[in-house]
């Protein structure tokens, strides 16, 4: 069947370490067990389809440390890399090394190479049109653990054809001057078992810092540094939990649920955190360190209005 | 109904209906959460209710904790006073290639085998909530007898199918995952369907599940 097809379509020569079909994710299943999902960083996703002339909620790859090597048969087509990525496009005759928030034409024959994120860990590649992918419960977003979403809830594999369709070009050349912003501290609401923990560790959670670890993945964030000791109960009665909340296992080293987390939980929850702060906390790489800030909910409130004007005032940068 | 709400985040109610676990606050729970869904209240992103709390997930961009909250404590809940759910036939083999843990319990318990079994058929079982994995149901009450701690280690693999034990509560393992349960016993009813857009689960919150015992041959034939 492999060769039959004529349209457009990839053919992925490395998939890379991670890389998944995502959209903004499916709503409304937590209480029959199917987390969100979505891209972990809503920022670049958005705008990786806006410079490619996407609606918002287009279907992207969205790749972690590496992305997949392409090879593209076809017509023109348009794409787009957003987040702080390195990748080059293999011509014929040349090599190009490619600007982020910037939009490329591959032609047929020619290579996409994604070499790595920098100080960062996901990435977005969105073409000017849609991949051919399988929607479940009003979403492609894939969740690997769970099997479900897009080609068939599995990572992108190598040697696999993904097909195009619906391409539309865009003469000029659509670009962004992107700025991101930094912040020094995550910033987190106390949790509903803030009162669990001794008073020393209370102190500690918002003081020191924590190491990211490498058991992180789009299911959690498993940190490890001063032990955070629980005066009451290491397990709660399993309740619902969301993504951001910070929950703390008998072992005393804080676990962060992400996007694909198990809609229910059983450890304390020390904290959550904020809103405004998701798209930065998912991009710190394993190996680096993180340290929390406490807030109140109103300020959590403005510092994510003010997340949605800088989202804005990106998008009407692209010209 | 609701003893407390409180944030959970910036973007979700913590609604605390106390904290004994019982059907009487599940139903309590249940009830909140059909009435809500029923609603379909602008910027609400998720429900996901539990023993006896209810997370309410809201979208930042269309609305706010305290908005919410004034929804739902002036929220008018549905009028049937018994949600009554369904009443689903569970058939489980209990084959020692399947009862994982039936010897780890008979120690645990210092109760036989045999007498394990006949305690647990002899219940049928209220579905409180269902998640942690696509459409796992935690189910209700065993018999005093029967509480156990979950295991030591937690398996990294649990068969798909499984039915496992824990303090008083029974689960069914709806794909394989890893988890702690003390295994008894596996069904061959696909508890889970995501091919089906609507109603993918088989088992849902306020549903009574009633277990029967089936054979390695019954248990066999019963996908063909």
């Amino acid at each position: 069947m492999k060769n039959t097809i004529t349209n457009n379509y990839f053919e992925v020569i490395r998939p890379g370490i991670n890389s998944t079909f995502q959209d903004l994710g499916r709503k409304n299943l937590n209480h029959i067990g199917i987390p969100f999902s979505g891209a972990m960083d809503k920022r670049n996703f958005i705008l990786a389809n806006r410079i490619a002339g996407n609606n918002e909620n287009t279907p992207v790859i969205e790749f972690a440390y590496q992305g997949p090597k392409l090879k593209f048969k076809g017509q023109k087509i348009n794409f787009t890399i957003t987040g702080n990525v390195s990748f080059k496009l293999i011509k014929k005759e040349k090599e190009i090394y490619g600007n982020c928030y910037q939009n490329y034409t591959l032609e047929e024959g020619d290579q996409l190479d994604i070499l790595s994120t920098n100080k960062s860990v996901y990435g977005y590649f969105a073409i000017s049109g849609n991949f051919d992918v399988k929607f479940q419960w009003g979403s492609c977003s894939t969740n690997t653990k769970a099997n479900i979403g897009a080609n068939d809830g599995k990572k992108i594999e190598k040697d696999q054809l993904i097909k195009v369709s619906n391409t539309h070009s865009h003469d000029s050349k659509k670009n962004l001057q992107y700025m991101d912003s930094k912040i020094e501290k995550i910033r987190v609401i106390k949790g509903t078992n803030f009162n669990y923990f001794s008073e020393e560790s209370k102190k500690i959670f918002f003081e020191k810092e924590f190491e990211v670890t490498k058991l992180t993945d789009r299911m959690g964030m498993r940190l490890a540094g001063p032990n955070i000791k629980n005066i009451v109960d290491t397990n709660i009665k399993s309740e619902g939990i969301i993504k951001g909340v910070i929950q703390i296992p008998a072992d005393g080293n804080p676990i962060i649920m992400l996007s694909d987390h198990g809609t229910i939980g059983g450890y304390p929850k020390i904290g959550v955190v904020i809103s405004s702060d998701y798209d930065k906390l998912v991009q710190i790489p394993a190996g680096s360190k993180i340290k929390f800030k406490e807030i109140e909910l109103l300020d959590a409130e403005m510092l994510f209005k003010l997340y949605e004007m800088e989202t804005e005032n990106l998008i009407s940068k692209i010209k | 109904m609701i003893k407390i709400i409180s944030n959970l985040g910036d973007a979700a109610l913590y609604c605390d209906f106390g904290s004994e676990v019982n059907q009487e606050i599940n139903s309590k729970v249940i009830k909140y959460f059909k009435s809500i869904k029923e609603k379909e209240i602008e910027g609400i992103t998720n429900l996901t209710p539990s023993y006896n709390k209810l997370v309410i997930s809201f979208d930042l961009k269309l609305t706010n904790f305290n908005i919410i909250k004034k929804k739902i404590e002036n929220l008018e809940l549905k009028r049937t006073e018994k949600t009554k759910g369904n009443k689903i036939k569970i058939p489980i083999c209990c084959e020692k290639q399947f009862a994982l843990d039936i010897k780890n319990l008979e120690n645990k318990l210092k109760i036989t085998e045999s007498k394990i079994y006949e305690k647990f058929f002899s219940k049928e079982y209220f579905c409180y909530m269902t998640g942690f994995i696509a459409g796992l149901p935690f189910l209700g009450d065993l018999d005093e007898s029967l509480k156990s701690k979950r295991l030591e280690t937690p398996r990294v693999k649990i068969p798909k199918g499984s039915i496992g034990l824990a303090e008083q509560f029974c689960n069914i393992y709806t794909s394989e995952s890893p988890g702690g349960w003390n295994i008894i016993g596996n069904t061959p009813v696909n508890i889970f369907d995501k091919k089906k857009e609507i109603d993918p689960n088989l088992i849902n919150p306020g549903d009574t599940v009633i277990f029967q015992q089936i054979s390695m041959s019954e248990y066999e034939e019963y996908n063909n």
